[in-house]
């Protein structure tokens, strides 16, 4: 048992209102989290309180069991932080911004050169070292921000949307860079709007909406418990389906237009469903976090 | 109020930073110190100098370029530094997010303040550097007592990059700052003592131009480049202390309350 954040009751108030209300979680040594939630949820919030850029209102926030109010300048020099808005500085080159960012952890020269070499060749970046950060593709400067979030050769990562906005071939990359930095057992706090990066790299995710935890768990473990196995989705239902499934207390969500009836293979009601039902379209798949996320959180839209 | 956990010596990490970016453009920013007391010097020593003969002033009689000389560097160190902490750092700030990256490692906010403003008083101290070589090679500036002109410069660059700074943590776009340059720092230019003495101007506006912090430094300049000056240069001195830490003070205030939520 190594926590490396501990979490309680953590509340964050704009003007009266409260962006995070009243969050408890805890992050162990080695685990990468997610904190996954709608837009508003309260995530970057959360995070920059993490990091100490945001005094919480109230509650209990330890980061390698210091108090950020007290201890912020020791625990920010052994964190690494992707922020949600580009922060690179777009006055120095590429190699530069690693370099002076290093002086702002106070890494003497020499180190700091030989790790931003490191990191270039590790996120491909070397043939831009001098290059204007301007003129990198919006993979490339995630990628720099990544780089530059571990000069401090950091215990816990903390990344916010680091693949928001990215082709697939960037988002990719990025996931399989952080699968390594996974494997060689950094700390890692997430947050990301897809769900299969979720899934695929989180040993463990918490739902946040309105700045209230909804559901704590691994992705496997809550794909189970709120979506079931599998997933059927049929187009176009009448109304005796909705009868039929009422009676034999299958779960379902009405779109309207479309049902989703989540795992209807528990209740033995596959086949039954499929032979009766499916007179327009009907798909059957395996069902993922986002089925969870969606159930969990509402299909209106939060902009 | 203000924490000192909060200042260390980091902050020249931060100074540093400008300083990596400054020399990336140094050759082009080393061209108006040195060309604009040049135009000055020219236009005021060509075109006016038959409309003045001598300036009487601290009872000597001072040609009129040979008046307005020291005073150029003076004028230099307020726009360099008010700019940069004007202009220069609400880009930064603002646009860039640069103040955002630095905040997500050890760094507090007050040093990168305190880095802005000793940043801006670096540049004032590096303009009047070339304006000394110049205006000296031109036998405006006796030496070696002229060399004080430099420690003063970065002296009173941190006087108008608090000020600087302070706006900028109050105001809420760039273009707003028109407001500030408006109502002060044009006024100060012109009635600081710095194109005609004090004493030209009426009796109910000298105590103003007096509680110019450019007043005194162009005092000081005088003082340092020909050895005359007004008023005792303990009190131009205190002044400007006075209002180094009066601005720095509020500055952080100011910054603290608008980035920090
Ligand atoms: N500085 C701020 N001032 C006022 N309200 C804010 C501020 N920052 C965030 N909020 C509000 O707090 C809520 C949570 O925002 P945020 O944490 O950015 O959400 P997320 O990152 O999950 O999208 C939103 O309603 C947002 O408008
Ligand atoms: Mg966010």
């Amino acid at each position: 048992m190594n926590k490396i954040i501990e979490i309680q009751n953590l509340v964050k108030q704009f003007n009266g209102v409260n962006a995070v209300n009243g969050l408890s979680f805890s992050v162990e040594k080695g685990e990468f989290f997610g904190l996954l939630g709608p837009n508003g949820a309260g995530k970057t919030t959360t995070i920059r309180m993490l990091y100490g850029y945001s005094p919480p209102t109230s509650g209990m926030l330890r980061v390698f069991g210091m108090d950020i109010s007290t201890d912020s300048r020791k625990i920010k020099s052994r964190i690494g932080v992707c922020q949600q808005d580009n922060t690179l500085d777009p006055d120095l080159s590429v190699e530069q911004n690693l370099l002076v960012f290093a002086g702002y952890f106070s890494i003497p020269k020499k180190e700091a050169v030989e790790r931003s070499e490191e990191l270039l060749d590790f996120f491909a970046l070397s043939h831009k070292k001098d290059a204007k950060v301007m003129e990198l593709s919006g993979g490339m400067v995630r990628r720099l921000i990544l780089a530059r979030s571990l000069i401090n050769r950091p215990e816990l990562l903390i990344l916010d949307e680091p693949t928001t906005g990215l082709d697939p071939q960037s988002r990719h990359q990025v996931w399989e860079k952080l699968g390594e930095l996974k494997k060689s057992g950094l700390t890692v706090v997430i947050t990301t709007h897809y769900m299969e990066e979720a899934t695929q790299l989180c040993d463990r995710l918490v739902i946040v909406d309105h700045g209230n935890i909804l559901v704590d768990g691994s992705p496997e473990r809550l794909i189970e418990q709120y979506a079931g196995r599998h997933i059927v989705e049929i187009e176009g239902p009448d109304q005796d389906l909705i009868e039929y499934l009422k009676n034999h207390d299958v779960e379902y969500d009405d779109l309207g237009k479309r049902l989703i009836l989540y795992d209807p293979e528990r209740k033995g009601m596959n086949s039954a469903i499929r032979s009766q039902y499916c007179n327009e379209k009907c798909i059957y798949r395996n069902s993922t976090l986002e089925d969870v996320f969606l159930r969990l959180t509402g299909r209106e839209l939060r902009e | 109020m203000i924490n000192p956990a909060l200042f260390s010596w980091r902050f020249l990490n931060v100074w540093k930073r400008n300083l990596v970016v400054y020399k990336k453009i140094w050759k082009v920013n080393f061209l108006t110190p040195l060309f604009e007391p040049l135009f000055y010097i020219l236009a005021f020593g060509l075109g006016f100098s038959g409309l003045i003969r001598k300036v009487h002033y601290d009872g000597v009689e001072l040609s009129y370029t040979g008046f307005i000389a020291p005073a150029l560097i003076a004028t230099a160190v307020m726009w360099n530094a008010f700019f940069e902490t004007t202009y220069a750092s609400f880009v930064r700030m603002y646009f860039q997010k640069t103040f955002d990256g630095m905040l997500a490692t050890p760094l507090s906010l007050e040093e990168i303040i305190i880095a802005e403003i000793a940043w801006s008083a670096t540049k004032s101290a590096g303009a009047a550097t070339i304006m000394l070589l110049v205006l000296g090679l031109m036998g405006f500036i006796h030496f070696p007592m002229g060399l004080l002109l430099i420690p003063m410069a970065f002296f009173g660059g941190l006087a108008f990059g608090a000020i600087g700074m302070f706006f900028t943590g109050i105001t809420p776009t760039i273009d707003m700052f028109n407001l500030p340059i408006f109502l002060f720092i044009t006024p100060m230019f012109l009635f600081s003592g710095t194109f005609f003495p004090v004493s030209n101007l009426p009796a109910w506006a000298q105590p103003v131009a007096l509680a110019f912090p450019l007043y005194h430094l162009a005092e000081l300049a005088r003082l340092f480049s020909i050895g005359t000056c007004e008023v005792s240069p303990l009190i131009s001195i205190g002044y400007l202390t006075v209002f180094i830490i009066f601005f720095t003070f509020l500055a952080l205030i100011a910054m603290r309350k608008r980035l920090i939520q």
